[in-house]
This record gives C-alpha cells, sequence and structure tokens, in this order.
C-alpha cells in the first residue's frame, strides 16, 4: 500500500518536476524502468500469494535494475547495444505478463 | 520500517524515472541520446539519401542544358529557313520589293523595237546585278519570256506597249554603265529610230508579283 502511494506521489513529482537527466543515462533509464517495473509486479505477487519480503523486495528491485542496466552497458561496448536492449525488454515483458496473470488470478478469482 | 522506507524510496524512484522517461520520450529529443552506432547508420542514410538527390539534380540540369540546346538549335534554324524563304520569294518574284534602282523608259515611236531589243536590256541588267525587274506590269521571273513582233511585243503572253517602262533593283551606278555602254542597249534603241531615258533612284519600288507555281516534276533530291 505504501508502495503504490510512493509511486504515484513519484509520478507526480516528476512530471512536476520535470528532472533532467544527464546524456549518458539515456540508454539506460528505459530499461531500468522496465526491469523495475518486472521487481513491482513480482513483489505484488508475491504479497498476494502471501510469501512478500520486503528485503527479497528490495534486493530483487535493486538487482533488477543493476542488471538490465549492465546488460545494456555491455551491449554498448559490444555493439549490440540495440539488440540487447531488445532482448531484455522482451524476456521482462514476459515475465511481467506471467506476474500480472498470476496477479489477475488472485484477484479476479480467472 | 526500514524496509517499508525502502520500498516506499524505491517505488518513489520508480515513479520518478516513469515519469522522466516519458517526458524525454514525449520531448522527441532522441538524437542527442541515441547511440553512436544508431546516428552513424541514420547518418548513412541521410548521406545516401543526399548523393541520390544530388543525382536527381544533376540529372534534371542535364536534361534542362539539352531541352535549352535544342530550342536554340530549332529557333536558329527557323531564322534561318525565314531568311532563305525570303531571298527565295524576291527571286521567284511573289513579294513586292524596294531598294535602290533605275528606272528606263524606251520609246518606239516607228514600231521597230523587237523583243530582242528588251531581251538584251533584261540580260544587261542581270548581268550587272539587278535582283529585281519589272517590264510594264509584269514582274520578271525566273520562267520569263518576251515573245512577238517588232511593235507587238509580248512579256509572259501579255503585250506590251510603248513606251516601255522598265524597272531594276540594284546598285544604280553598275546598273546605269551596264545599260550605256558604247554598243550596247541604248545605242540600240536609237539605231532604231527609238529613244531612251534613264534615271537612277534611290529608292524604288517593284509591285508586280508573279503566281508561285508548284513545280508538277522536280522534287528536292534530299
Amino acid at each position: 500500500m505504501i508502495g503504490l502511494v510512493a509511486l504515484v506521489v513519484g509520478l507526480v513529482l516528476g512530471l512536476w518536476l520535470d528532472p533532467t537527466v544527464p546524456g549518458w543515462v539515456g540508454p539506460y533509464l528505459p530499461i531500468a524502468v522496465v526491469a523495475a517495473l518486472d521487481a513491482v509486479f513480482g513483489g505484488v505477487r508475491a504479497r498476494l500469494d502471501g510469501i512478500f519480503d520486503a528485503k527479497v523486495f528490495v534486493v530483487s528491485f535493486v538487482s533488477n535494475v543493476l542488471v538490465a542496466a549492465l546488460i545494456v552497458l555491455l551491449g554498448d561496448q559490444l555493439g549490440v547495444g540495440s539488440q540487447l536492449s531488445t532482448a531484455v525488454v522482451v524476456v521482462l515483458g514476459i515475465r511481467i505478463f506471467g506476474n500480472a496473470a498470476a496477479i489477475r488470478r488472485h484477484v479476479f478469482q480467472a | 520500517m526500514l524496509s517499508a522506507a525502502l520500498i516506499a524510496l524505491l517505488c518513489l524512484g520508480l515513479g520518478l524515472a516513469i515519469a522522466t522517461q516519458v517526458q524525454r520520450t514525449r520531448s522527441g529529443d532522441a538524437l542527442s541520446e541515441a547511440r553512436p552506432q544508431d546516428l552513424v547508420v541514420l547518418l548513412d542514410g541521410l548521406q545516401e539519401r543526399e548523393a541520390a538527390l544530388r543525382q536527381d539534380i544533376a540529372d534534371s540540369e542535364a536534361a534542362l542544358r539539352r531541352l535549352r540546346a535544342s530550342g536554340d538549335t530549332s529557333a536558329a534554324a527557323l531564322e534561318e529557313a525565314r531568311a532563305r524563304a525570303g531571298a527565295l520569294a524576291v527571286l521567284a518574284g511573289t513579294v513586292p520589293v524596294a531598294g535602290p534602282g533605275v528606272e528606263l523608259t524606251v520609246t518606239d515611236p516607228n514600231g521597230r523595237l523587237t523583243p530582242e531589243v528588251l531581251l538584251g536590256v533584261l540580260q544587261e541588267l542581270r548581268g550587272a546585278g539587278a535582283e529585281a525587274v519589272q517590264i510594264g506590269r509584269v514582274r520578271i521571273g525566273v520562267d520569263s519570256a518576251l515573245s512577238g513582233v517588232a511593235g507587238a511585243i509580248e512579256l509572259d503572253g501579255q503585250p506590251l506597249t510603248a513606251p516601255y517602262r522598265i524597272r531594276a533593283i540594284g546598285d544604280p551606278p553598275t546598273l546605269a554603265a551596264a545599260l550605256n555602254i558604247p554598243g550596247g542597249v541604248v545605242d540600240t534603241v536609237r539605231r532604231g529610230g527609238g529613244d531612251s531615258v534613264l534615271a537612277q533612284r534611290d529608292r524604288l519600288e517593284i509591285t508586280a508579283l508573279r503566281p508561285l507555281s508548284t513545280p508538277q516534276y522536280a522534287r528536292p533530291a534530299n
């Protein structure tokens, strides 16, 4: 519950403040956002399953973001940055869909 | 309590990042954040497109030059054809002409002037460079013929009556000298009992025309 409130507050703050990010963050920010969303959906699912652990959530959140950024960084160094970004987005998208399906089953019993 | 704060912080950061990214995407300033490889691909595409467009420009300019040159050529050809048509019309006697020349009036009170005398006049005028000649009311053309007998001369089938008025366009002194040559036309006329009056004019008009006859058999060979 506190997470949802914080998310909304962050959204409003971002829209209101319109922060500028340094140029080198450019390629990583979208991937990091998707990775964090994956972690959030996983956390919601775990909570509905009754196995939510704050430590697991925090660690998975941070590691997701870091790994995603690292993969993109590595891809940039190898010259396949855009392809690896696509791969990361696809994989994370699939996981988000899986978690969303589990959440749906919990919420709607269907 | 600490974990709740951490979760809130992370979610706050996520919201912030989402909002930031959305606004960045919406602002459309993608080039400044694009990867060098993508930029290179983009640049390559633009350069290819530029080369194609430059080629188009060169082709179009070449076509323009070609069309302009052909336009000039045909205009010049038309001008030349017009000049030639004008010269041929003067020669054929299908247009009235004006210019310097001489006017010769030959009287024949005894009726002894033969067609040969007038033919001699015509020959002398032509020899002296007359470009257009009119005898009486008949324009001399390439197929003109003098016929008949003394006192009843016919030119191209039309009877001529004395005094014979001959107008010729050319260089007046040259024409006059040719007619006045000793033993020439003027002498011949005088021997026959006639008289001639020669006048040089700065401007003479020859208004008689000849109908243009279309050749029945002859065709340009080329």
